[in-house]
């Protein structure tokens, strides 16, 4: 039987705000267990939550990024259940009214352009971590994490492969970092997915039964843990066995999936509206001073760089994948007015240096300044290409200026005509035997002659100029 | 007369004339204490040491002029209010060591007022019941009736005023837990309009019906505590941003031309015979101060017990999952695993009728239950409030009994929940409508157990409260009577 696969994701993104979502306390990332938390982060008796309007503005400029319809009054709720890790006894949540919805993005998957929806976007608090000794039977609360604010973006079961499933986590991943609300750490938890995934019958309309799946911390333990899934309803399905519908662990080490708990355990969650919080109301003012002042989004930027710079779509890709990536590149750009030339040396060189350092764009010692200037030099024909490899080298590893290292190396081309000329004619009076094969039509050999022309200059001659020169004085006499 | 007989506004002259210090006033008071509270027990905790600091320092201040409305002042507090540093326990066992380290707002407030904290009075459990017999702390006791319950939940708040333990006190009103304890006390309270006065720092029992007030022994004194503690706090999302007036100035006014509404609904069979003669004979008063008497309609009046008893629950049994043993309070000991100590802890740091709220609330939030109870409780409400908007078309002040009956024997209801919750009849439907109530003394039962009146008001109109209040106070001129104690 020919199975189809469907799946929908949950995603939770946490917010890049200096604050918790219903205090002041910091969000950093790390600090000593409890630091990080006050009386409202305890879930101390009388205090309250204030709504961090940052957290709004951020949800709000997921939901416009992904084309969701923004709530003008969405409100907070409970989600009781009894957890240590959750000092109230209940999540501030957003269920009945959340910020956003029915939005999409679109993606592309085995050459096919796809369109997947977003059922809702949703603000809430996070919870806090238990950490277990080891050597006794005791746990220890860490409420750090307590009230950092989260959205959940939930995508409709639109999804037909993980490798689909992969592809739409990237580009929402994607979209998150680039509007600057998101720090898209996987490891760390600030982007976090849990997968539902069903099988049918090809033929077949229904939806099949759902195993949800959590606890995967990378994009392509997502897709393995899809691929396992699917891989084992089927078998199920082809062996006469039901599905049964349950939280299922992404157990990386084994890479398989494991039963969490089943539907029937599963927690009533008695969502209630909270008292404590009034509606957020947000206005058409609002939504368009969060619309003028949201980035370009990746994949309209790729589009214009294929349009506007002439480059391939391979490339624009990777250009545009990391917004001060992109950024970067139009700077080089601006200064040079060589896009092919520019994407050449950001993605060759640039990315490979900062690849091997593990180093990010906005830390890159060569400044688009600088590279904008080499590219210039090579074209004036200052240097030559072939030098410029070894010039930017250096400029990543000092942070000079490429003019301060062809000074300091006496790097400038040699482009003086009857110099060079002097220079062939010599090697072609000390090579006669090499002439000669040369004239009796073995052009090979004519890499032979560059070879001299460059040892004779130390590489600084023009390269063009050597090989013009070259034909014509080998040819000539 | 003894200092600690006198109100607010008679001590203010007292202070600023030199005629008394605050450090003679709360002596008075704490006097008074020695000789009542082993009787009446308002208090959970005295708080003397502090009372003296605090005295010592208004009457420093005094000597340089900085007089504010409440300097020196002897005022006690709920022990349902946050106080850093001292225990805080909310009536209840599984709150019985846990100390604050933040103040209420509302303490804050009466304390840059220049309030001197006499101690934290006794309260039903987590605020859950009306007659204070609820505390895991004991009973507090009517100072008119030892042998009756002062009401509640705020009973403690309401004895120490009536009992002269304190000069004024705030208490919380959910359902009527600050205007039912002042009617069975003698003495004026008041619940403000939802927003009015901060819940930061005020243990929250039912969250969209919670509100802090002032019991106190007249209305000008009522109007001074509001001129503290009213005002918005940004650090309470419900709180509202509307203006403050200064309260003192309807004291005293006239109401002529006044129309003071009658609600046919709650001139019902059931009211006891003394309490409605009293009431009566308040309306008659009110018309010869000039007002109206206007015939109103709460059509939806029939409905407010049973969506009370719907939607405070069920708010509290979500506002107290906190108490579970973790992080603060009471906790279990030898519990097996997590599950046990949740259950052991909140088994036996919880009282029976903590504990019955919590079930009812759990229930009628519950899936498949949600809509045909807080869903459809939240909707009546709605309608009740309407019904309040509907009425302040053709009035400007609501006057009601605040209790059905005068001050009930201890023990007397304690086995019948229902005929508990029946006492808060005539409040309730003031906090699901988020108006503001206050309740006034208008008599005495013939074996002098004291009656209230209630009037209510629109929302952020606290002004015309007081001002019908102080005119009826003034007119009506019921005896001054204390408790003989």
């Amino acid at each position: 039987m020919e199975f189809e696969t469907v799946i929908g994701l949950e995603v939770h993104a946490q917010m890049l705000t200096d604050t918790k979502i219903f205090c002041n306390c910091s969000t950093k990332f790390g600090g000593a267990p409890n630091s990080h938390a006050c009386p409202v982060c305890l879930g101390m008796p009388g205090v309250l939550p204030v709504l961090n309007k940052k957290v709004v503005e951020f949800a709000m400029k997921m939901a416009l990024a992904t084309n969701c319809t923004i709530n003008p009054a969405n409100s907070f709720a409970r989600k009781n259940y009894f957890y240590p890790d959750l000092p109230k006894g209940y999540q501030i949540s957003q269920f009945a009214y959340p910020i956003a919805e029915h939005g999409h993005i679109w993606l592309e998957a085995n050459g096919r352009k796809r369109k997947i929806g977003i059922t809702r976007i949703h603000m809430e608090e996070d919870a806090g971590k238990l950490i277990h000794d080891e050597n006794q039977p005791a746990s220890y609360v860490d409420l750090n994490r307590t009230g950092v604010p989260l959205i959940e973006i939930v995508s409709e079961p639109d999804m037909r492969s993980p490798e689909e499933a992969a592809e739409y986590l990237k580009r929402l991943h994607e979209i998150l970092v680039y509007l600057e609300i998101c720090d898209g750490n996987m490891e760390e938890g600030s982007f976090r997915c849990d997968a539902n995934v069903s099988i049918r019958p090809r033929d077949q309309h229904e939806f099949g039964t759902r195993a949800e799946l959590k606890n995967m911390n990378s994009f392509r333990n997502v897709q393995r843990a899809l691929e396992y899934e699917v891989k084992r309803q089927q078998y199920l399905v082809e062996n006469g066995q039901a599905v049964i519908q349950e939280t299922r662990l992404w157990d990386d080490a084994q890479g398989v999936t494991n039963p969490m708990r089943s539907k029937e355990e599963a927690h009533d969650y008695r969502y209630f509206p909270d008292p404590d919080l009034v509606p957020v109301v947000v206005d058409g003012a609002w939504v368009e001073e969060i619309r003028a002042g949201m980035p370009e989004l990746p994949l309209v930027r790729r589009e214009r760089f294929i349009h506007d710079y002439q480059i391939p779509a391979y490339d624009a890709g990777v250009l545009t994948a990391e917004k001060a990536l992109a950024d970067y590149y139009e700077d080089v750009v601006k200064l040079c007015g060589k896009p092919k030339q520019a994407s050449n040396w950001v993605m060759g060189d640039v990315l490979r240096f900062l690849n091997e350092e593990k180093r990010d764009i906005r830390s890159c010692p060569i400044t688009a300044g600088a590279l904008a200037d080499m590219i210039r030099l090579i074209e004036e024909g200052t240097i030559s290409g072939k030098m410029a490899k070894d010039v930017i080298d250096e400029m990543y590893r000092t942070g000079k200026s490429p003019q301060e290292i062809i000074e300091e190396r006496g790097l400038v081309q040699i482009t003086d005509e009857g110099a060079l000329a002097a220079t062939i004619a010599g090697i072609i009076d000390a090579s006669p035997g090499q002439v000669k094969e040369y004239r009796s039509g073995k052009e090979k050999i004519f890499g032979f002659f560059v070879g001299q022309v460059m040892k004779a200059t130390q590489g600084k001659a023009n390269p063009k100029l050597v090989n013009d020169l070259l034909k014509k004085m080998l040819a000539g006499s | 007369m003894e200092l600690y007989s006198f109100t607010i506004h008679e001590l203010q002259e007292k202070l600023k004339s030199g005629e008394a210090s605050s450090r003679q006033i709360v002596d008075s008071v704490f006097s008074r204490i020695d000789a009542v509270e082993e009787r009446v027990h308002s208090y959970i905790r005295l708080m003397k040491e502090d009372a003296l600091t605090a005295a010592a320092i208004a009457d420093e201040n005094i000597k340089n002029g900085d007089i504010r409305p409440l300097t020196g002042i002897p005022v006690a507090l709920k022990d349902i209010v946050c106080t850093q540093g001292i225990p805080t326990t909310c009536g209840s066992h599984i709150l019985h060591n846990f100390v604050p380290p933040y103040d209420a707002t509302v303490v804050q407030k009466l304390r840059d007022a220049g309030a001197v904290f006499v101690g934290k009075t006794n309260m039903d459990e987590f605020a859950m019941g009306s007659s204070t017999e609820t505390s895991y702390f004991g009973p507090t006791r009517n100072p008119w009736d030892l042998d009756r319950i002062p009401g509640g939940s705020s009973g403690g708040s309401a004895s120490a005023v009536a009992a002269d333990e304190c000069i004024a006190s705030i208490g919380s009103d959910t359902g009527g837990s600050i205007r039912q304890p002042a009617a069975l006390c003698g003495i004026v309270g008041m619940k403000p309009t939802y927003g009015r006065v901060s819940r930061f720092g005020l243990i929250a029992f039912a969250s969209s019906l919670d509100q802090i007030g002032p019991f106190t022994k007249d209305v000008e004194d009522c109007a001074i505590m509001m001129n503290a503690l009213a005002g918005y706090d940004p650090r309470e999302s419900t709180s509202v941003r509307a203006e403050v007036p200064d309260y003192r100035q309807f004291i005293g006014r006239d109401i002529n031309g006044w129309r003071i509404g009658i609600p046919k609904e709650y001139y019902v069979d059931g009211i006891d015979p003394e309490v409605s003669m009293a009431v009566k004979i308040a309306i008659e008063v009110i018309e010869k101060c000039g007002g109206q008497i206007v015939d109103i309609s709460l059509p939806h009046t029939p409905y407010c017990l049973a969506v009370y008893y719907i939607i405070a629950p069920a708010e509290a049994s979500s506002n107290l999952a906190r108490y579970d043993g973790v992080k603060y309070g009471f906790r279990a000991a030898e519990a097996r695993d997590l599950m046990d100590m949740y259950k052991k802890t909140r088994m036996q740091g919880f009282g029976p009728e903590v504990k019955r709220r919590i079930m009812i609330g759990t229930y009628a939030l519950s899936a498949g239950y949600y809509d045909a109870y807080y869903g459809k409780a939240s909707q009546v409400r709605a309608l009740i409030r309407r019904d309040f908007d509907e009425a302040f078309k053709k009035c400007d002040v609501i006057l009601t009994p605040t209790t059905p009956t005068p001050a009930f024997k201890i023990g007397e209801k304690t086995d019948d929940p229902l005929q508990m919750y029946l006492s808060d009849i005539f409040t309730i439907s003031t906090n699901l409508a988020g108006i503001p109530g206050i309740s006034v003394p208008c008599g005495y039962t013939r074996t002098g157990l004291p009656i209230g009146v209630q009037f209510l008001a629109g929302h952020f109109e606290e002004g015309k409260l007081l001002q019908v209040a102080s005119a009826y106070e003034k007119n009506a001129a019921i005896e001054k009577r204390r408790p003989t104690l």
